[in-house]
């Protein structure tokens, strides 16, 4: 329970973390929160001879609502997005999925670029961004480029990013309009990994139909799903009863979940229509859509 | 031969020095070279909450953290809610009033995350209770009398509020 000798950087730019990698290779490991990277060296899982730190590096933990568009530094803590004034009520999935993530102490340190960047399918960082088709800005002594959030997530743990990239920035872009949205997902107790959860965006137009539809799902196969059949079987639509509960039962088709100690793999799918069911009729309430509207 | 950084950091209100390998924990730094044993080691790998400590005002489990990442920090642990020779701090006389401890090596973990809690809010109701406290774990007393400490230490506070 103790991790292995390593090295340490503590890289006070993006220039100095890009040297590190380039002197060390794929021996270095970034450390951003910590939150995930620091139990793996802990239970000697991963054994990097370097960690390079990126928590000194100035101006890389920012968070800010720019023209609507939200956006992060690598480094920007859970804790931090989750109170950030202005956004719940711009955008409330990403609170509500920030506040499922491990606990309050976890999320002081834990990053959004951390989260990202590691990968784990039933994280919430990597659905919000795939669902809100975030933009991700990795930088390379070769110059930056971004990467689109569904091309990012490659498999478990695993992301499209080079080894000699580093994750900068994030922008996630949120829809304008008459939305809402929410967050949702089960898990065996507070604070655990999700069985199963789901993030639904929700824009309607004057008549209340569904103009733009967002679904991205965790804990339901190798990397966060964004579900677009099930958002084509709603757009255009009213969102009542019956068109949402049809969309929830697309899901099932667009997923491949697997099943272990915590939850089978019928159980996962199960939920992750429930949940989806539950929380498009959330995001459209929200909206002032649905059922109220449909009456009117 | 295994390198050792020298460490300048802010603990409990005093400058305090150290070394440590970059592989040490911050908790087994503060233990083992600052001899604050007050911060305890349950899980080791951030699920039991025992080890939390406030850094720069604000919880974190100090098994996740490296002691190299606490140069120029300031850092609470238990050691640092109350004078060695005076009164308890009003949240640490709450849990010793309810009964909010039995064996108490999950304790010191408890009194910085209600520090942290009732710093944000001074009145919190139960539910806002259990939910911050359910990073905290106590095999112990099964938590009612954890969160009817936390209610009294929230009274208390709002009596007499401590800087």
């Amino acid at each position: 329970m103790k991790p292995p000798p390593f090295g340490y950087v503590a890289a006070t730019s993006v220039e100095e973390a890009l040297d590190a990698l380039a002197e060390h290779g794929d021996e270095a490991k970034l450390l951003a929160g910590g939150q995930s990277l620091v139990p793996l060296l802990a239970f000697r899982l991963a054994r990097p001879s370097v960690l390079v730190d990126l928590n000194g590096v100035d101006g890389l933990d920012g968070a800010a609502l720019e023209d609507g568009t939200l956006v992060l530094g690598a480094t920007a803590r859970e804790r931090t997005v989750e109170r950030l004034p202005g956004l719940a009520e711009r955008c409330r999935m990403i609170v509500e999925a920030i506040a499922h993530i491990g606990h309050v102490a976890i999320r002081n340190r834990g990053t959004v670029g951390g989260s990202l960047v590691h990968a784990d399918p039933a994280a919430e960082w990597p659905a919000l961004a795939v669902a809100l088709d975030a933009e991700l800005d990795a930088t390379s002594k070769r110059g930056t480029r971004t990467i689109p959030a569904q091309e990012f997530f490659v498999s478990y743990f695993t992301t499209s990013l080079e080894p000699d990239e580093v994750l900068t920035r994030i922008r996630v872009p949120l829809p304008n309009g008459r939305s809402g949205s929410a967050f949702l997902e089960l898990a065996r107790r507070h604070g655990d990994f999700a069985l199963a959860g789901v993030g639904a965006h929700v824009t309607l137009t004057a008549d209340g139909t569904a103009s733009d539809v967002r679904l991205g799902l965790i804990g339901v196969g190798d990397r966060p799903v964004r579900a677009s059949g099930a958002e084509a079987a709603l757009r255009g639509r009213i969102p009542d009863e019956e068109a949402v509960a049809e969309a929830a039962e697309a899901v099932a088709g667009e997923i491949e979940p697997t099943g272990d100690i915590h939850a089978s793999a019928d159980y996962r799918r199960h939920l992750a229509t429930v949940l989806t069911r539950r929380a498009v009729t959330a995001a459209v309430e929200r909206a002032g859509g649905g059922a109220h509207a449909g009456a009117a | 031969m295994r390198e050792r950084r020298e460490l300048a950091l802010r603990v409990n209100g005093e400058d305090r020095r150290g070394s440590a390998e970059p592989r040490t924990t911050l908790a087994d730094f503060l233990r083992d070279e600052l001899g604050l044993t007050g911060t305890h080691l349950g899980c080791e790998h951030g699920v039991c909450g025992a080890c939390t400590i406030l850094v720069d005002g604000r919880s974190a489990r100090s098994c996740l953290m490296l002691a190299v990442q606490a140069e120029g920090h300031e850092l609470t642990t238990v050691e640092g809610l109350a004078p060695a020779d005076g009164p308890l701090h009003p949240i640490q006389e709450a849990f010793a009033e309810k009964h909010g401890l039995q064996c108490g090596f999950c304790t010191p973990g408890f009194l910085l995350s209600v520090h942290e809690l009732l710093a944000e809010n001074p009145d919190p109701d139960e539910n806002e209770i259990r939910e911050r406290l359910s990073g905290n774990i106590c095999r112990c007393t099964g938590y009612h009398n954890i969160v009817q400490s936390v209610l009294y230490a929230a009274e208390l506070l709002r009596s007499a509020p401590v800087a």
